[in-house]
């Protein structure tokens, strides 16, 4: 079973998102992680100011066979870019829930209400895997 | 009102298993689909799994292949038809790769053709073309030699890489001796107690052996042969990895870099073409495009930009206009570049020239470099 921290909310989309007063912080799930395989290429496409739309794409993310969409969970202004991830896209693979973070979005009022929590995901999972 | 029947709609055809698909499963691997078969895609990961067919030895199934035999006085006649290499130049135990055409000279599979003896020889094809193909032979027999599709009583085990004929020597005294081979010839071998064929044959860029047997004999081979293997670096690798390791060395993949659309001229498999061999179908065709001068050519490339090409990319020149189509990409391993092979314009395939590849909307720069992207020393 895939690494699920609990204070995260998530989406079926397989990213996660941390509240952190004014600020959420995006990132993409161990589940996701592991469907990819080794990471090869992060592009995100958006800059700090930038606002985005729930579910819009804002980058992509890249294994040696697949790519896949980074959607965003909530909307909002995008206030920073992990840029590291550019010359270390092995980063995601190694610590998903930390280092390999992929923007962070200015949050306005409850937008991550919608979102799953750790057990709801946990079961979304599993639900999944049939 | 008429009815018709759209095949379409028809159910598709129950996916098939390999007889080694218990072996995979147990073994962890990711099963996909491929070319109708239920295939192992990666065990450990397409990027370790490269890398230790590279260091030491990777096995691979590749039982979903077509196995085609032709019997008879005429046989080599009739397959040499077929083809655009030459088979009248083989020895007995000797084999070669080649296309095999239609009368518009593109490309109907790629085959590797062994010569048994003068009055048999086998015929290796793509999964996904053996209906074709076997189509094809069978049609070409009739009245002149004998056909048999050998397909379901065959399983095909491929063990590549540097350490490959190290762990054949640890298989008994008969598939020790086996690393006396030379490159694309074959002798029928006892492997782990197993009646095989043996070729020094692959797809990989690495020396190594693709081993026939039965059907029913084959978990035994693949369970033995990695026991054997392990403790000198052999794991079983997957479809993904096969593909990156065909990938840097360059050989084709039907489907993506070749297919009924392109022609091996184009497509860099001109050494496979023998024009001065006698008649062969697609022979007038190919005679006329080469003639002509070819309007496209199949290059390799190196993405120089932020990005990783991929099949069905489209292609552009510096200006923006699409000007031909990326048939294979991802990022190649070995090389640790993002690498592809394409179609380009024959005035842009030299080495050097600069173009563009669209991903998904973005242009990202990338230059034909030579191939193959990767070559084992020797």
């Amino acid at each position: 079973m895939s690494d699920v921290p609990s204070g995260l909310k998530y989406t079926k989309d397989h990213e996660w998102a941390k509240v952190d007063g004014g600020e959420v912080t995006i990132g993409v799930t161990a589940f996701a992680v592991e469907q990819l395989g080794d990471i090869t290429l992060v592009m995100i496409d958006v800059k700090p100011g930038d606002e985005l739309k729930a579910g819009a794409s804002f980058g992509t993310i890249e294994s040696v066979k697949t790519l896949s969409d980074l959607f965003a969970p909530i909307s909002g202004k995008v206030l920073k870019v992990n840029q590291e991830l550019d010359a270390k896209p092995e980063m995601v693979n190694e610590d998903c829930y930390g280092k390999a973070w992929m923007i962070v979005i200015e949050s306005r009022s409850a937008a991550t209400g919608e979102l799953m929590d750790d057990k709801a995901y946990a079961s979304f999972l599993k639900d999944s895997a049939h | 009102m008429t009815t018709t029947t759209d095949v379409s709609t028809s159910p598709p055809a129950p996916l098939r298993r390999t007889s080694l698909y218990d072996c995979h499963v147990r073994a962890g691997a990711r099963i996909v689909p491929f070319a109708g078969w239920e295939m192992p895609v990666q065990y450990a990961g397409v990027v370790p799994e490269h890398k230790a067919v590279r260091a030491a030895a990777g096995l691979f199934d590749v039982s979903h292949m077509g196995e085609l035999e032709m019997r008879g006085h005429y046989a080599g006649e009739v397959v040499n038809y077929l083809i655009t290499n030459d088979a009248s130049k083989l020895s007995d135990g000797q084999a070669l790769y080649t296309c095999a055409c239609n009368e518009q000279g593109t490309i109907l599979d790629d085959l590797i053709v062994y010569r048994c003896d003068q009055d048999r020889y086998l015929i290796v094809c793509n999964a996904s073309n053996l209906a074709k193909m076997s189509a094809v032979f069978a049609k070409a027999a009739e009245h002149h030699c004998d056909f048999d599709d050998r397909s379901d009583r065959t399983a095909l085990i491929a063990l590549q890489g540097p350490k490959a004929y190290e762990i054949l020597a640890l298989a008994g005294a008969d598939a020790a001796g086996l690393s006396a081979l030379k490159s694309f010839h074959f002798r029928d071998a006892v492997v782990a107690n197993v009646q095989c064929t043996v070729a020094r044959t692959g797809y990989t860029g690495e020396d190594g052996a693709e081993i026939f047997c039965a059907t029913a004999d084959a978990p035994a081979l693949w369970t033995q042969l990695l026991a054997l293997g392990a403790p000198l670096g052999l794991v079983p690798i997957g479809l993904g990895a096969r593909d990156t390791l065909r990938l840097e060395s360059r050989l084709s993949l039907y489907g993506n870099d070749i297919d009924d659309t392109t022609n091996p001229l184009e497509a860099g498999l001109g050494w496979v073409v023998k024009m001065d061999k006698g008649d062969f179908v697609g022979r007038a065709a190919l005679e006329e495009i080469k003639a002509k001068g070819l309007a496209r050519k199949l290059v390799g490339f190196e993405v120089t930009g932020r990005g990783i090409a991929r099949h069905g990319y489209p292609l552009q020149d510096l200006e923006g206009k699409v000007v031909g189509v990326c048939t294979s990409g991802s990022p190649g391993p070995t090389v640790g570049k993002n690498i592809g092979l394409g179609y380009l314009p024959a005035a842009m395939s030299a080495v050097g020239t600069r173009f563009a590849v669209d991903c998904r909307g973005k242009s990202v720069e990338a230059v034909v470099v030579k191939t193959p992207f990767y070559k084992r020393a020797t």
